[in-house]
């Protein structure tokens, strides 16, 4: 009967109370066996070996050490950020672009869905159409190479260029993302700016940098950010088209946690790899949290 | 002068319409050749002979019906689950005090970040030990529970009005009445936007169906297309057929419900 009285001070309180307990509890109940106690286990088992058959030993910091000796993780570590390097700025930039240009025209309806759409199809699906765009020697992307004189190159075979390949094919998948979030960014900035500015006399240039960037900037980073973090958690893309091959030129960190956990089954040294994942969107978060502070007195 | 620049806008995005459309005319071209044209150079994206022949193959040699049949019990059992539970939550941490709210939020918060490639070794632990690998509840349930469609209810339900559930509680109406009554109808565009997202999330997810299941008959339809690529190697007309299959019900919920679809990433900034 005590801890009922801590509730509240009255019995409309202490109803209010038992009311939100029981409305949070089918929610909390799954999230704490799917998310919560996953993630406290996942830490708990970075310390430990354990191959799912023997018992568990403790390694203490053994894991985190033996992972930055290992030549193949910093492998899938720099493959990772060779792949965000390609995809962030290419999926910002033409989306921007996409972005300004869907917003100046009338009628930019049928842009729009179209541009939007690659995003929302199943990675694999998308992963699957480009492996036959790659195709060799009788793929229509060697066949438009050739109309403009290119000798293609073997795309998905040749270690220089099966990371560029990917990276096309994410591009066009994902920057239907960054189009539709600079879009409604684009689409919040109040008329009455550019009608200030017309009659001051500022061309269009003028007003694309004195305001559509400035007013725009939480909105480019937002997507940068965004971008960053998705970047970093690659699998797909790369398990489809190459099984992150040719000579490891494609393995990306998640392919990497995915082959040590269930390839190996290194449970705790994948696990300790998914803490290094966590540590690294971590920090872009914070980066994020923090900028984003900065920038709401700029608020429109 | 100025029509001539409009010109060149609409060029320009003619240019990139075709550059992004490309692939999709190239995925419905395959899908319908018969063998013999996938390698034809130069390549033709209508073929001579149009045929549903791949379709019918893909159909017969494959329980195509089984896996998409799965992936639609799993999307929208998904789906349901994460609605009725991340509303019933986002109520409470929206409408009532209750002492421990704001820690248990912030909880929920601090956990939105947290990527599924960290957690996903040991959750596939926990289903193996509840004996769950390659079953329904194992696709179900651990995504039904994300912290990102309790965070999105509740913004949405802090920006709708009071006035009517105090009117209703002093007419001696229950939580539950007003949560079922009141709160639920006004929040229709809210929970039409987290289910659009919620199916991305489920009908699109790859490495989760990847790792717990095993068995063919209990293959997603985004996992059984990954499968046949081992199956069919060239045999583009085939892969492409399946492939298209897939992709049907997305492109078809995007063309009837674009709105919420732009609104959900759009405002959230989401990623799936």
């Amino acid at each position: 009967m005590s801890i009922y009285n801590k509730l509240g001070r009255n019995d409309l309180e202490r109803k209010q109370a038992v009311a939100g307990y029981l409305f949070i509890l089918p929610n909390l109940i799954g999230f704490m066996i799917f998310v919560f106690l996953p993630l406290l286990a996942s830490l708990f088992l970075s310390f430990f070996n354990w191959d799912l058959i023997n018992t568990p030993v403790f390694v203490g910091f053994d894991n985190f050490i033996k992972m930055f000796k290992e030549p193949l993780f910093r492998k899938t570590l720099i493959n990772t950020v060779y792949y965000t390097l390609g995809v962030v700025p290419l999926t910002v930039v033409f989306g921007m672009i996409l972005a300004v240009l869907v917003n100046s025209v009338k009628k930019g309806f049928i842009y729009k869905f179209s541009f939007f759409m690659p995003y929302l199809i199943p990675m694999v699906g998308a992963a699957l159409i480009w492996q036959s765009i790659y195709m060799p020697n009788f793929g229509i992307l060697t066949y438009l190479l050739d109309l403009i004189g290119i000798t293609s190159p073997q795309w998905l075979s040749d270690p220089d260029w099966a990371m560029p390949a990917i990276i096309i094919m994410s591009v066009w998948k994902n920057i239907g993302f960054t189009f539709i979030v600079l879009l409604a960014g684009l689409q919040g900035i109040p008329n009455r700016y550019y009608e200030a500015a017309e009659i001051d006399g500022a061309n269009s240039i003028q007003q694309f940098f004195r305001i559509t960037v400035p007013l725009l900037t939480p909105t480019i980073f937002f997507t940068v950010v965004i971008s960053m973090i998705d970047s970093f958690k690659v699998f797909d893309q790369a398990f489809i088209l190459t099984k992150g091959g040719p000579a490891d030129a494609t393995k990306t960190l998640v392919y990497y946690i995915y082959t040590q956990g269930f390839e190996y089954f290194r449970m705790g040294y994948a696990s300790a790899v998914g803490w290094f994942l966590l540590i690294v969107i971590f920090a872009l978060t914070i980066i994020q949290f923090i900028y984003q502070r900065k920038w709401v007195s700029y608020d429109v | 002068m100025f029509k001539l620049k409009n010109l060149i806008k609409h060029l320009v995005l003619i240019l990139f319409l075709v550059v992004m459309l490309g692939p999709f005319l190239w995925l419905i071209s395959t899908a319908f050749k018969q063998f013999g044209d996938v390698f034809a150079y130069p390549p033709k994206i209508i073929p001579n002979n149009l045929t549903w022949d791949n379709f019918a193959r893909v159909f017969n040699s494959f329980s195509l019906v089984r896996y998409f049949t799965n992936s639609v019990i799993v999307t929208l059992l998904r789906t349901l689950g994460m609605l009725i539970t991340s509303s019933m939550a986002a109520y409470a941490f929206a409408r009532l005090e209750f002492p421990g709210r704001e820690k248990i939020f912030i909880i929920y918060l601090a956990t939105l970040m947290i990527p599924f490639q960290v957690v996903m070794i040991p959750l596939f632990i926990i289903m193996r030990s509840f004996g769950w690998v390659d079953t329904y509840q194992a696709l179900i349930l651990p995504g039904a529970f994300n912290a990102l469609g309790v965070f999105l209810l509740r913004q949405f339900f802090l920006t709708l009005p009071k006035s009517l559930e105090e009117s209703a509680f002093i007419d001696g109406a229950s939580y539950f009445t007003i949560f079922t009554r009141i709160i639920l109808p006004l929040a229709k565009p809210g929970l039409a936007t987290l289910s659009v997202l919620s199916f991305l999330w489920s009908w699109n997810d790859f490495l989760w169906p990847l790792i717990i299941i095993d068995s063919d008959h209990m293959n997603t339809i985004t996992l059984a297309i990954s499968k046949f690529q081992g199956y069919y190697f060239t045999e583009w007309n085939l892969l492409m057929a399946a492939t298209l299959v897939a992709l049907i019900p997305t492109i078809f919920i995007y063309i009837v419900a674009q709105n919420y679809f732009v609104e959900g990433i759009a405002t959230s900034g989401a990623k799936y």
